[in-house]
């Protein structure tokens, strides 16, 4: 299996016609994902990029059977968009969308709560990258082409520090079997905990890297977990030794409001998980190396 | 987004909540007469800054005729005052609030937050108000009680009613201080808010309960459909920096130290600063210029990073995705002839088309350090302000 998506997944565009849609959904097709459509609410029976275009998520699945999305809606709109697309079937959907309110967010996941656990849409992001499989699909917005092929899982909150850690991977000639970006915002779809116990089932997944960041409980959720659950080994950095505390570091969850929050605090706690801690950013790809070395 | 307390107060009051007569003034006169216009027999003048433990600072100050109000704003207006939350440089007063005093018989704290670990609105509530809630969980963690409420339907009155006799609140009191609870959560959840904090919520001797000091902070990503808390922003109150960094577009945050950053993406920023305090030195700055780094971000970064005078050093750092790193060097160009840099500068390209970027940049004839990594960006950084 893989994790969330694979080459056959069946993608549409929701805000296909926009800017942005248009451009990434050009970058999807471009690296082989299987893009079968778009939604723009007026704009259905009409063609863009030599794709259907539909009014609404359940007309795009009923007619293209897709299975995936990927939101390019503005924050106002990206709630409603997101529970369409749970409404209407889709299995798999990232919000790229930078800027939802918090209270929107907590709004999706308690109207989600009306699926049962099989049928439930997995929402990964908003304020992500997105998800891809190295040579399979991409539903995201990452440079597809620093991402190697491999056995790897990763799962982080920032894009940008999550692509530092895929080239210094490559560098190391290790690749990846998926790259889940959970992104930046206090309030999100999938916890680092939702992917990492996807990773142990992945018979795809050899090990997993976490990349994390100050604020929130996810991390420590997630190590956790892994300490009771887990086989495979975890390897984390987590960012923000140098924030100060009650500030908001760029992405709207990089906050420390409590125990526990901060970067030291964090680290030590998944020390006590049994995860290897890459002591910083620029060995993340050695500590991995060495990890998988042991195995 | 914070606001003052007297326009947090003004809010609560809107969703029912009873708070202590008062005016907002801007000159001694105007606070004179705003005393006699109160009326009674005491005021408390407060200075209206974005901090808390206002107080210790000597931000608040109790009078007993309209000439000592007149007085008081007279000594708080224009003055700097430093908390334990404003840093050394401390915040600026340039508002006043007049205020009847309260004969308080008990100070309670009441506070909510979003709750991340369930994803709902904590409310916390305590028999000890007055301190902080650091203090109070430090010192007194058995009075602190919570309750969790699902957003989806709101609070109930039974939840209300639960911490109001939890806070051993007479029975005589309960009903008003369930309006109360009820009236801070409203606020809370129709207007978008990340924290309200009543510290301390008083039971006055003649059994009234009051909101005797407020906070408020809002989430930034919802003031697009909030134009009524938005309007309340008092940029006087934040870092001159992080206004000219918000007004376009950029994610910063002002540090202690002299290596000034430019970098895309938040990890990343966050990851780079973390070399650079590795290596021995210490940030200036935390700047987003956004995952997409366009040039014309890279110019504005540029404008704000060499505005700060501590910087010594400048470190960019860009992993260049979609957005080519030969795009990127050509902004940084462009960027460098508007802009003057008379500090070291050490660029790190990294991602899509890396090789061109760095050509682009060694042809131009710009001056600068060039790195590889991370770490060879953090190490040669920290060299260049030793020399």
């Amino acid at each position: 299996m893989t994790v969330l998506i694979d080459k056959k997944s069946k993608i549409i565009i929701q805000g296909f016609t926009g800017k942005m849609g248009s451009f990434h959904a050009d970058e999807m097709i471009k690296y082989g994902s299987n893009v079968v459509g778009g939604v723009t609410p007026g704009k259905g029976g009409s063609k863009h990029l030599n794709l259907p275009v539909f009014n609404t998520v359940k007309d795009a699945v009923s007619e293209t059977g897709a299975d995936a999305s990927i939101l390019f809606v503005p924050p106002a709109f990206a709630a409603d968009s997101a529970m369409e697309a749970a409404d209407a079937g889709i299995k798999t959907c990232v919000a790229i969308v930078d800027g939802i309110p918090s209270h929107d967010m907590i709004r999706i996941k308690r109207y989600m709560r009306r699926y049962t656990k099989s049928s439930k849409m997995t929402l990964v992001g908003p304020n992500c990258a997105g998800i891809i499989s190295p040579g399979k699909s991409m539903l995201g917005i990452m440079p597809g082409h620093i991402y190697k092929e491999g056995r790897i899982g990763i799962i982080s909150r920032s894009g940008t520090l999550g692509y530092e850690a895929a080239q210094q991977l490559k560098n190391l000639n290790i690749g990846f079997s998926t790259s889940v970006g959970i992104g930046g915002d206090p309030i999100n779809g999938s916890s680092f905990r939702d992917i990492i116990e996807k990773f142990e089932t992945d018979d795809e997944t050899d090990a997993i890297l976490m990349i994390g960041e100050i604020g929130g409980p996810q991390e420590v959720a997630a190590g956790e977990f892994a300490k009771e659950n887990m086989k495979k080994p975890v390897i984390a950095y987590i960012a923000g030794l140098t924030a100060p505390k009650g500030r908001v570091m760029g992405h709207a969850g990089a906050i420390v409001s409590a125990y526990g929050e901060s970067a030291i605090e964090k680290v030590e706690i998944l020390k006590d998980c049994g995860i290897t801690i890459s002591k910083n950013p620029s060995v993340m790809g050695d500590t991995v190396k060495a990890v998988l070395e042991k195995m | 987004m914070d606001i003052h307390e007297y326009q947090a107060k003004k809010i609560l009051s809107d969703f029912g909540v009873t708070i202590p007569r008062g005016g907002i003034v801007y000159s001694p006169e105007n606070a004179e007469n705003k005393a006699r216009e109160i009326g009674g027999s005491r005021w408390v003048v407060k200075a209206q800054i974005h901090s808390g433990a206002r107080g210790k600072a000597g931000g608040i100050i109790v009078c007993n005729s309209p000439l000592e109000v007149a007085q008081a704003t007279d000594k708080l207006l224009g003055k700097k005052l430093v908390t334990n939350q404003t840093g050394p440089e401390g915040k600026i007063v340039n508002r006043i609030y007049i205020e009847e005093a309260t004969d308080i018989e008990r100070e309670l704290y009441l506070g909510l937050v979003f709750d991340r670990s369930s994803e709902s609105i904590m409310v916390v509530a305590s028999t000890e108000g007055g301190m902080s809630v650091e203090e109070i969980s430090k010192e007194k963690p058995e009075t602190i009680i919570r309750s969790k409420i699902e957003v989806a339907v709101g609070m109930q009155s039974f939840q209300a009613r639960e911490l109001a006799f939890g806070l051993g609140i007479e029975p005589d009191l309960i009903r008003r201080a369930s309006e109360t609870i009820i009236g801070c959560y409203k606020a809370f959840s129709e207007l978008d808010a990340t924290m309200v904090e009543v510290n301390p919520l008083v039971i006055s001797k003649q059994k009234q309960i009051l909101a005797l000091d407020c906070k408020m902070s809002f989430d930034n990503n919802a003031m697009f459909r909030r134009n009524q808390v938005s309007e309340l922003r008092d940029k006087t109150q934040e870092d001159a920096k992080e206004v000219f960094a918000s007004d376009r577009g950029l994610n910063y945050v002002s540090l202690d130290g002299n290596i000034g950053n430019i970098i895309n993406g938040a990890g990343l920023a966050m990851a780079s600063m973390d070399m650079i305090k590795l290596a021995g030195g210490s940030p200036a700055n935390f700047l987003d210029v956004g995952g997409g780094a366009t040039p014309e971000k890279i110019v504005k970064a540029f404008k704000l990073v060499t505005m700060d005078e501590k910087v010594k050093v400048i470190l960019v750092n860009i992993f260049a995705g979609i957005n080519r790193c030969d795009w990127v060097a050509e902004g940084i160009v462009e960027a460098l002839k508007k802009i003057e840099v008379n500090v070291p500068l050490v660029i790190r390209l990294a991602g899509t088309n890396v090789e061109k970027g760095n050509k682009i940049l060694k042809e131009s004839k710009i001056n600068y350090i060039e790195a590889n990594t991370l770490e060879d960006a953090a190490n040669k950084a920290v060299a260049a302000l030793n020399k």
